[in-house]
């Protein structure tokens, strides 16, 4: 176990790899009542491509698998999972993204019970075809509910402008027709590929002692047996730069429209602290341009073009990355040519001066101390930076670091006419 | 579990301050309560939003959000809303601790002058506010209410308020009424915002690591009210003489089936944890009857729930069914109520119940705002929270007193939103 300490933030973070390779990190937070624990596989939505443990040739699985499996890890021989954390008075939940599954749990007793209930279900799996098939009727619901959700089609819908061939662009619970097909054995082929030890990672944040938990988890850990550690490896299909398709729209049962413009990343294979800088790079140019202090907004605003739902947000990950900025608007076509004219004008042009960087800068700052309140911030973002070889708490540093030079360039080897795209999701025309 | 409290009246204002060493933060929030009313719930709605759009000081969004970037991006944030038959208007500033910073520029003053800035120092040109400010705000808060239809899960829980209580404040959308927007002048809401300012009741939170003389001091110094009586609701119970149901179609894959129940328990009322408790075995958690009953056996629904309207007296059950099986999803659920009043419950259901709001309790008292809004809860039924006797009343809540909280409720209205077309299903 080793410890790094921020003194400057006041935290201190305790560190371990197992010998099976789990990654173990605890922070603990003094004077809090929780402690919040999550353990995370390099596994998303996108892992359709792999060649599975103890095998040689490439599979391709259902879309939607790593969701299902997600749901089905709860169900076990002896029953529901959820009823042994709020026994201890635990709440439990997970989640699916494009690259990670989460489990987690919060309580503010009983720690080492739950901790103990969290990595027995996550490590022991228990699929049958009975209870495969009645979760096809819970996703199909939950499937249904997202295609209602104005929202969540306007993301996917930018999401799929963008990407031709990269599972990105599926919906992460997949659709009910590939639901349809998975198998207890697509569960059990993905869960021996993707929820080896060595391909996780446990995080523990709140009211502990961090050196009696350590031992509890490498206890634990000694007394269970897995196959020796091996590389995965992940396939994905070549992906054009330019965008799938430059517009799209869809009509739905709503009063708002809504407008949502993608940009897409033609960046791959990038990791760590270069990662990073390219990410808070580019979230700082749109932080100077579409910020609420910038003249943009104001503009956009005042037109009636964006309303309070503007956002704007750039996500980079090790074979994929994207751009969007958004809003309900009550004119999307005009705000879709505004924003691609600033951003394209910004690359010609480079307009960001000295002083918004540094304003920029500060906000930021303070914006990471406060996310620090946040035991769920803390872990969830610190997992995701770590599967990308980053570390949670450079992001401060690097941010000072960053000179107008990198935000101009991180920007302009973004932007490309032929990368954007534009979704509306438009009210119903009668009948 | 011990919150480090402190009460200061001064004039016009109550003011707590919650002394924590937890947090990275300092958190102020200032909160204005009047009672709901038809007459003004769209001016004040909107007062917030224009409120936090212009000051004397920082007449623009981009001068006033200057300003805080350069706090170390101190966030100014409004809120609005209602408890009970209460309307609630919520100003905060959320700032960096400089204990954590390089720069040791001391910023806690900078809060509270962002705050009383935002609050009592609005741009006014003439007796009113600015009419460009007023215009862009009437029309983003037209949007807001028109898109909430757009979120059929909020839209079915308004719809289901809006019938249940259709002769009462508590219909209200504390975002106002789309159809009074367009008559409100700026002349018109400068009015409501006097009325705010004068007449409201007025809490000040202050959470986070600070010296509580001090705060006592600037507080006095930044803020000057008026004296004022305190707002009251008239608190009344409700008969149902018949229950009904309310059927609406739209071009949606999944129904909506909500159904609202009459409690008359509210927030300090000598039973209400154990309607609290009861509602958890119902509906409140994963491990609830609802959940286990109508997701999990029967697949039906992708969420079933219950919630608890604290200061109002009712009970809300919600679900995203198919809409082939509303019917058979409205059997099972009213089966789980029956089941409760039968006695059907578990030593283990009761104790989980207890067990999880328990620890969420102690959770929410884990954020800033969190406090903030425990012992706001109390403030706003004129009952203070003290956080030992609420852990130990839910220790308390028998198994009998749950039967006969769930034998108080009383089935008012059933709202139902499913697909013009239903298709057949297997």
């Amino acid at each position: 176990m080793h410890k790094k300490v921020f003194s400057q933030l006041d935290e201190k973070i305790y560190i371990e790899k197992m010998s099976n390779g789990l990654q173990v990190c605890i922070l603990p937070k003094k004077d809090f009542n929780k402690t919040f624990a999550t353990f995370t596989t390099k596994y998303g939505s996108i892992d359709n491509q792999f060649i599975p443990l103890g095998e040689d040739d490439y599979i391709r699985v259902p879309d939607g698998v790593a969701h299902f499996l997600e749901h089905k890890m709860f169900e076990k021989e002896e029953g529901d999972v959820f009823q042994k954390f709020s026994m201890n008075g635990a709440s439990a939940n997970a989640f699916t993204s494009f690259t990670r599954t989460a489990y987690l749990f919060s309580s503010t007793s009983n720690f080492e019970k739950n901790l103990d209930v969290l990595i027995d279900f996550v490590q022991s799996p228990y699929f049958t075809e009975e209870t495969v098939e009645k979760e096809k009727g819970i996703i199909g619901q939950e499937i249904t509910m997202y295609d209602d959700n104005a929202d969540w089609r306007l993301y996917f819908g930018a999401i799929e402008n963008m990407f031709k061939n990269h599972p990105v662009k599926v919906d992460i619970a997949g659709t009910v027709e590939s639901i349809s097909s998975i198998t207890k054995d697509h569960l059990y082929q993905c869960y021996q590929t993707f929820y080896h030890p060595s391909n996780m990672m446990l995080f523990i944040v709140g009211a502990v002692e961090p050196e009696g938990i350590m031992n509890f988890i490498r206890d634990n850990q000694l007394a269970r047996d897995f196959d020796p550690e091996e590389k995965i490896e992940r396939k994905f299909e070549e992906e054009p730069e330019h965008v799938n398709r430059t517009h799209h729209e869809l009509h739905m049962d709503v009063q708002v429209a809504k407008c949502m413009m993608g940009i897409k990343s033609i960046e791959k294979g990038i990791s760590g602290k270069e990662l990073m800088k390219k990410e808070l790079a580019v979230n700082t140019a749109l932080d100077v341009l579409f910020g609420k202090t910038s003249s943009h907004y104001t503009s956009l605003y005042k037109d009636g073009l964006i309303d309070d739902h503007f956002s704007y947000d750039f996500t980079q990950e090790n074979n994929f990355g994207f751009a969007l900025i958004g809003s309900n608007s009550a004119n999307p076509q005009k705000l879709s040519e505004r924003i691609k004219e600033i951003i394209l004008n910004e690359v010609k042009e480079p307009s960001i001066t000295e002083q918004q960087l540094q304003s920029v800068k500060k906000k930021n700052i303070g914006g990471f101390l406060r996310s620090l309140n946040s035991p769920e911030f803390i872990a969830n973002q610190f997992t995701r930076y770590a599967f990308n070889d980053m570390d949670l708490f450079e992001a401060v540093p690097v941010l000072e670091t960053l000179t107008l030079e990198d935000v101009h360039e991180a920007f302009s080897s973004l932007v490309k006419e032929d990368r954007i795209t534009s979704f509306y999701i438009l009210p119903k025309e009668n009948g | 579990m011990h919150l480090d409290e402190h009460k200061i009246q001064q004039s016009g204002l109550n003011i707590r301050i919650v002394k924590t060493k937890k947090f990275k933060t300092n958190q102020f929030v200032l909160k204005f309560k009047s009672k709901l009313s038809e007459e003004n719930v769209t001016a004040r709605a909107l007062l917030p939003y224009v409120l936090q759009s212009s000051t004397a000081k920082w007449p623009t969004t981009a001068a006033f959000r200057s300003h805080l970037d350069d706090l170390y991006g101190a966030s100014a944030s409004v809120d609005v809303n209602k408890k009970g038959e209460y309307h609630i208007l919520t100003f905060a500033v959320d700032i960096p601790n400089e204990k954590y910073l390089q720069d040791k520029t001391p910023l806690t003053e900078e809060a509270l002058d962002v705050l009383n800035e935002m609050v009592f120092h609005p741009l006014i040109e003439h007796n009113a506010f600015s009419s460009t400010v007023v215009e862009a705000e009437k029309r983003t808060l037209k949007q807001k209410l028109k898109a909430v239809k757009d979120d059929k899960m909020r839209y079915a829980s308004q719809r289901l308020v809006e019938e249940m209580c259709s002769d009462e404040a508590y219909s209200l959308h504390p975002n106002g009424i789309e159809s009074e927007l367009e008559s409100i002048t700026t002349e018109k809401l400068y009015e409501a915002y006097q009325k705010m300012v004068s007449e409201d009741e007025v809490d000040l939170y202050i959470v986070g690591d600070m010296e509580v003389e001090q705060m006592e001091l600037l507080c006095e110094n930044k803020f000057s009210l008026s004296e004022r009586k305190p707002v009251q609701t008239d608190s009344h119970s409700v008969t149902v003489e018949k229950a009904k149901k309310v059927v609406e179609k739209q071009q949606i894959k999944q129904g909506k089936l909500n159904i609202g129940y009459r409690s008359n328990t509210v927030y300090g009322d000598q039973d209400y944890l154990s309607m609290a408790v009861m509602n958890g075995i119902l509906g409140g958690f994963p491990h609830s009857k609802l959940f286990i009953n109508v997701r999990e056996k029967e697949s039906l629904a992708y969420y079933a729930a219950s919630r608890l309207e604290s200061h109002k007296g009712l009970i809300v059950i919600m679900s995203g069914v198919d809409p082939a099986k509303i019917e058979k999803a409205e059997s099972i659920i009213e089966q789980q109520l029956e089941a409760i009043r039968d006695g059907d419950i578990s030593e283990q259901e009761l104790s989980q119940t207890k067990a999880v709001m328990t620890n969420q309790m102690l959770e929410t008292l884990d954020s800033p705002r969190g406090i903030v809004e425990v012992l706001y809860q109390g403030e706003t039924a004129g009952i203070p929270v003290h956080i030992n006797e609420w852990f130990d009343g839910i220790e308390r809540v028998s198994k009998e007193d749950v039967i006969k909280a769930a034998h108080k409720l009383i089935k008012d209205t059933t709202y139902v939103l499913t697909a013009t077309e239903v298709a057949e299903s297997a």
